[in-house]
């Protein structure tokens, strides 16, 4: 072995016995557990307190609210969308109150007129609407009325209008298939209105003997799909969607 | 004395013992309420799930009821810059170029709209991080401090990031900013905190008109599966093969 090899070697089992101990002091030891990163962090993120309970948590106490809501228009409003964060207050009902939103700049958040929002969402405007008067003097929040029905089904199921729009099935009614109870106008979760039950209901124009429009696609009822209902594969609103 | 005693047959005693055990876990339950839930089918795998959001356009009212969540949630500072999500207002002219604003990310509402060019469309956009399962912001980090968790979540860690900014740059969506206090990059988890103790997201929980759900890519019983089955799903940036998991639907042209 030449001779100036020896301190070479030296230095660098030195140099690299140094790179291991750095690295083992400073690599933290959860790092490359389950990827480039330190496992560890994947525990820290998770371990925080939650601010907002869920809305199922108010209903061990509230049950009678809640379930007022459940049946009116905003039984898809959590509680905490007007009440705020409540965790601290199911954790101590005493000590922690949720906020009620009395004031008349809160529900026009949603319910304010804005040229963006969806046709057919509830709107008013806040300057010309009894002004001055609180909104729960005449609206109750937990089970709000419209003063008039709605005429189109439009009005609420915006979505599903807009993909029917697109569809094959754009000039057909929603009564077609769907019975709509009157009173499904004036209180839509009490009084729901019907979806077809059975598969003869799409037969009606669609099965090979059916009266209607020789363009409309026909299917053999008996041997095509079997004991599947035909919205098990086909979303009526929107049938060419491959599922 | 334990002669005269009759003595307990093992038939007796495995009878015995089936009619005590239930009430003897239950006392041994009291004493540590975790004992019994601590068990392996309970615990939390994060290799069972990959999580992902949708948002329905035609849904969403603009209240900013989700970013207002979001920051009281999360801590995220109330000044109007630092969102973790926000809510964009799209306003198409007829002639010219879309506009966008978010004035406060949408968390005081909207102004009536005022425009001097005739509107052809106008909608609001909720906006948050991607979750990308290519995420730029990763890929970039020199130390490892971001990355993909196992069940999907692009995280922080928040512990080891040494605030270089690089994943800021990085991201195509806007989705992260520099905490002004703790001095690393912050960003949407879509509340890990909560998703992992089965709880929904904030945002998702507030949500008046359900524009946003959540839910699992891989469980056909998920309420997203059912959503993206009955949608026509955009992605924003798809161009980037970043391939986000928020999944929009009934998005123009112009919010892509």
């Amino acid at each position: 072995m030449p001779q100036q090899l020896r301190p070479l070697i030296i230095l660098f089992a030195v140099l690299i016995a140094g790179l291991i101990v750095t690295r083992q002091l400073l690599v933290p030891k959860s790092f490359g557990e389950y990827g480039h990163y330190r496992g560890k962090a994947e525990e820290e993120n998770a371990t925080r307190d939650v601010a907002y309970a869920g809305y199922q948590a108010c209903a061990d106490c509230h049950e009678e609210i809640f379930e007022a809501r459940e049946n009116s228009r905003h039984s898809g409003v959590a509680c905490e969308t007007c009440h705020g964060p409540a965790a601290k207050h199911v954790d101590d009902p005493f000590e922690s109150k949720p906020k009620i939103p009395h004031t008349r700049d809160f529900c026009p958040l949603c319910h304010g007129y804005n040229a963006s929002r969806p046709s057919g969402f509830p709107q008013i405007i806040a300057e010309r609407h009894n002004p001055g008067k609180p909104c729960m003097s005449c609206h109750d929040p937990h089970n709000p009325q419209l003063p008039s029905a709605p005429t189109e089904c439009a009005a609420c199921h915006r979505d599903i209008y807009n993909v029917k729009m697109l569809s094959h099935h754009a000039s057909l009614d929603c009564t077609q298939c769907h019975d709509v109870p009157k009173e499904h106008l004036t209180s839509p979760e009490l009084v729901k209105a019907k979806k077809p039950r059975e598969r003869t209901k799409c037969g009606q124009c669609h099965a090979k003997d059916a009266d209607s429009p020789k363009s409309i696609p026909r299917i053999d009822m008996e041997t095509h799909g079997h004991r599947y209902k035909c919205w098990d594969c086909h979303y009526p609103h929107y049938p060419e969607a491959s599922l | 004395m334990s002669d005269s005693q009759p003595k307990q047959s093992r038939r007796e005693f495995i009878l015995n013992l089936s009619e005590k055990l239930p009430g003897w876990l239950l006392v041994l339950s009291t004493l540590n309420p975790q004992s019994l839930l601590a068990g392996d089918e309970d615990k939390y795998d994060p290799t069972e799930h990959n999580y992902a959001m949708g948002v329905d356009i035609h849904k969403c009212i603009g209240c900013g009821r989700c970013a207002d969540a979001c920051k009281n949630e999360n801590n995220v500072p109330r000044e109007p810059m630092f969102f973790r999500t926000w809510v964009e207002r799209y306003v198409i002219p007829t002639n010219g170029d879309a506009r966008v604003d978010s004035p406060n990310g949408g968390i005081n509402g909207f102004d009536e709209l005022k425009t001097d060019v005739e509107v052809l469309r106008t909608f609001f956009v909720p906006k948050l991080c991607n979750h990308c399962q290519n995420p730029p912001c990763v890929q970039v980090c020199p130390v490892g401090a971001t990355f993909t968790s196992r069940d999907g979540v692009v995280l922080v860690d928040a512990n080891y990031c040494v605030g270089c900014r690089y994943c800021i740059q990085a991201c195509p969506y806007g989705a992260r900013y520099m905490h002004p206090v703790k001095h690393v990059a912050d960003k949407c988890t879509f509340c890990y905190h909560r998703i992992t103790k089965e709880l929904l997201p904030a945002c998702v929980e507030v949500c008046p008109t359900q524009a946003r759900v959540f839910g699992e890519t891989d469980k056909t019983s998920s309420p997203l599966r059912r959503f993206l089955r009955f949608n026509d799903i955009r992605v924003l940036k798809a161009w980037l093969n970043t391939e986000p998991k928020v999944f929009y639907a009934g998005a123009d042209g112009e919010v892509m």
